[in-house]
């Protein structure tokens, strides 16, 4: 059982997972942002992989990316920066980017290195299910990495039940087939979407990721999933700071509000 | 036989494929799923031949070009398809995808484009069949190719600037892709080349393949046999030379020369030969050969032309080229406007200026004196006008 498995088995509701960029808004944050966001309440960490054409983003995420390899992030020093962070945290850590930098990386150099810096699991949207089933399953089970694949409210049941036996850790589920930091608020349709999912009886947990941005968004999908995953609206938050650390506090507060942890 | 056709998962040999996020997934799908049934169907072949004969202006002619021959010393043909209806090959691709749409019952179309010719196609034929028009183009090529730009407005299209990234057409087929994402319910997206997620390359190509098959009988005419001995594309995305091979691929004596853009030069840093700069790795859901940093990152390529300013190429072409079935040839900037100039004032025809490094490469290959080859003249240099200008 890795960091993920464990974290949803010993509290299974309201699990809070941000997402930011590495290397955004500076070089060397990677640290700084992972121990305070551990401070401030989060559960999960998704650290984003800067990439140059990362088609499942949107601009702002994208824009994050942009700046931070201008700003000289590469996959060895973000590595290096995850190896200094797990010496000083047990939260779990999971790498989200483009399966063109792992193949670039050296594919299996790149999972090892994910399990020697206690990466604990993996999102890479654009990698096809056959291409890990057939190529990296038997990798990543031996390295004990998770790996999250995506739904949205397109996925036929058929295949969801697929993703849900590939998938090891929890299903990142798109609010809506709209590309991240998009859409405000939860629509019907949406809710919708959340009780079909609810009622197949799912073997892995689920985060809702797309649109969360708030308190509000944050606890409608605690109601209808283990917990919620937040972006676009994070990465918009350091943007806007002078003070990194305390506009991640501020930001962790805002979404969490009342809601019990 | 068929070792260059894509296989049932949508390979060929090691590159294609398709890596999208699952946002793309169903759409991707459902093409896939139908692409070869509706291009099959009587009344989807009927309608598509009566408009490429009738609108398209097909078949385009196979034409020896006397003085270009001369001066090579073999024998030359051009394929005019700078005659059809909007000035290139484009639309013959545009037209069959329009079709496809409608059957699948989508009512918005989206682009991407880079010289313009396939966005111009692509508002072409939505005009045609009363459709929504949203075309993506780099802001640094709405500014080089501004009479495109007019042209789809005039139809009817939306043009939207991509700002991202070099600007360029990789940067607009991001955008696209993305209001796809968005749109996933009543939009088809209309790719212009042979790249992107299978089943494009396979479906843009068979949608192109229009062009050998007329050069079979057209040079069986011609010379009496419907086999040349060269044939000569320039290679963005691919799409004419797709279609310019397409019927010979499986013939190993027909040599197929695949003309990239070198830029200012391929060791200058400003260039889109891919082939030799490239690497395998995915771009835009494909597995191919792109220009890439050893992170992965995709390299903003240069052109002076629009339509080869990519850093990949077709997954075909990738096939093609590593597998030596064809040759690949860079041509700078310069040599490109020189042969321009030369095609213009041999035979008084204008080409592209994305053709026109095809016609350079008659500088590079090796070709005997009785050598048949074909030059596929992929579309018209009207657009090119005002960068032909500042070289007058």
């Amino acid at each position: 059982m890795n960091r993920i498995e464990q974290l949803f088995k010993n509290k299974g509701k309201n699990i809070l997972n941000i997402y930011f960029t590495g290397g955004y808004p500076n070089l060397n944050d990677t640290e700084t942002i992972i121990l305070e966001l551990e401070k401030a309440g989060a559960d999960l960490i998704e650290i984003g992989m800067p990439y140059s054409d990362p088609l499942a983003d949107g601009p702002t995420i994208q824009e994050s990316g942009t700046a931070a390899l201008k700003n000289g992030m590469t996959l060895d020093l973000l590595f290096q920066q995850v190896a200094v962070v797990r010496k000083q945290s047990n939260i779990p850590l999971i790498m989200m980017g483009y399966f063109n930098q792992m193949m670039q990386y050296g594919d299996m150099a790149f999972l090892e290195k994910c399990a020697e810096y206690g990466i604990d699991g993996l999102i890479l949207p654009d990698m096809p299910l056959y291409v890990y089933e057939e190529k990296y399953k038997a990798t990543f089970e031996k390295l004990n990495i998770g790996i999250s694949f995506l739904i949205t409210p397109q996925t036929s049941n058929e295949r969801i039940k697929k993703i849900d036996e590939l998938s090891k850790g929890f299903i990142y589920m798109v609010s809506s087939s709209a590309i991240t930091g998009a859409k405000k608020g939860i629509s019907e349709a949406q809710l919708d979407y959340f009780n079909r999912i609810n009622g197949l009886q799912l073997q892995n947990p689920r985060l809702i990721g797309f649109g969360i941005s708030d308190h509000e968004t944050f606890s409608t999908a605690c109601q209808y999933a283990n917990g919620a995953i937040i972006g676009s609206a994070f990465i918009r938050a350091l943007k806007a700071s002078n003070n990194i650390t305390q506009t991640i506090h501020n930001f962790i507060e805002m979404v969490k509000g009342k809601v019990t942890v | 036989m068929q070792e260059y056709k894509v296989d049932r998962r949508g390979y060929y040999g090691e590159f294609g494929g398709a890596y999208v996020p699952e946002m793309l997934y169903p759409n991707v799908e459902e093409l896939r799923n139908r692409y070869l049934d509706i291009m099959h169907e009587t009344s989807f072949q009927k309608e598509f031949q009566d408009l490429l004969k009738d609108y398209v202006g097909r078949p385009s002619p196979l034409y020896l070009a006397k003085r270009l021959s001369k001066h090579y010393n073999t024998n030359i043909f051009l394929k005019r398809e700078d005659l059809n209806h909007t000035g290139a090959h484009k639309i013959n691709n545009t037209i069959g995808q329009i079709l496809l749409a409608k059957r699948l019952g989508k009512t918005r179309i989206i682009a991407e484009t880079g010289a313009g010719q396939h966005g111009v196609a692509t508002a072409t034929v939505c005009a045609l069949m009363g459709m929504e028009c949203i075309v993506y183009m780099g802001a640094i090529d709405i500014e080089r190719q501004a009479p495109n730009v007019s042209r789809m407005k005039m139809m009817g299209a939306t043009v939207r600037p991509a700002m991202s990234g070099s600007q360029t057409l990789k940067d607009a087929t991001n955008e696209a892709i993305r209001d796809w994402i968005n749109n996933p319910v009543d939009t088809h997206y209309i790719i212009g080349s042979v790249v992107g997620p299978h089943p494009y390359p396979d479906m843009v190509a068979r949608f192109q393949s229009v062009i050998s098959e007329e050069m079979k009988w057209q040079l069986k005419e011609h010379t009496g046999n419907e086999n040349p001995d060269i044939i000569i594309a320039c290679v963005g995305g691919g799409s004419n030379a797709a279609g310019a091979y397409y019927h010979y691929m499986d013939d190993k004596d027909v040599r197929l020369v695949a003309v990239e853009a070198a830029g200012l030069g391929v060791d200058s840093g400003e260039s889109a030969a891919t082939s030799v700069l490239g690497s395998r790795g995915i771009i835009h859901g494909s597995r191919t050969l792109l220009m890439q940093t050893k992170d992965g990152q995709i390299i903003e390529p240069y052109s002076l032309s629009a339509g080869l300013d990519y850093p990949g190429i077709g997954p075909l072409h990738a096939h093609l080229i590593e597998t030596g079935r064809a040759e690949a040839v860079s041509i700078t900037d310069k040599e490109a406007l020189d042969a321009a100039f030369f095609c213009s004032r041999q035979e008084g025809i204008i080409p592209a200026l994305e053709t026109a490094h095809a016609f350079a490469a008659m500088d590079k290959i090796k070709y005997k004196k009785d050598d048949i080859i074909v030059i596929n003249l992929s579309g018209r240099g009207d657009k090119d006008l005002a960068t032909f200008v500042k070289h007058l």
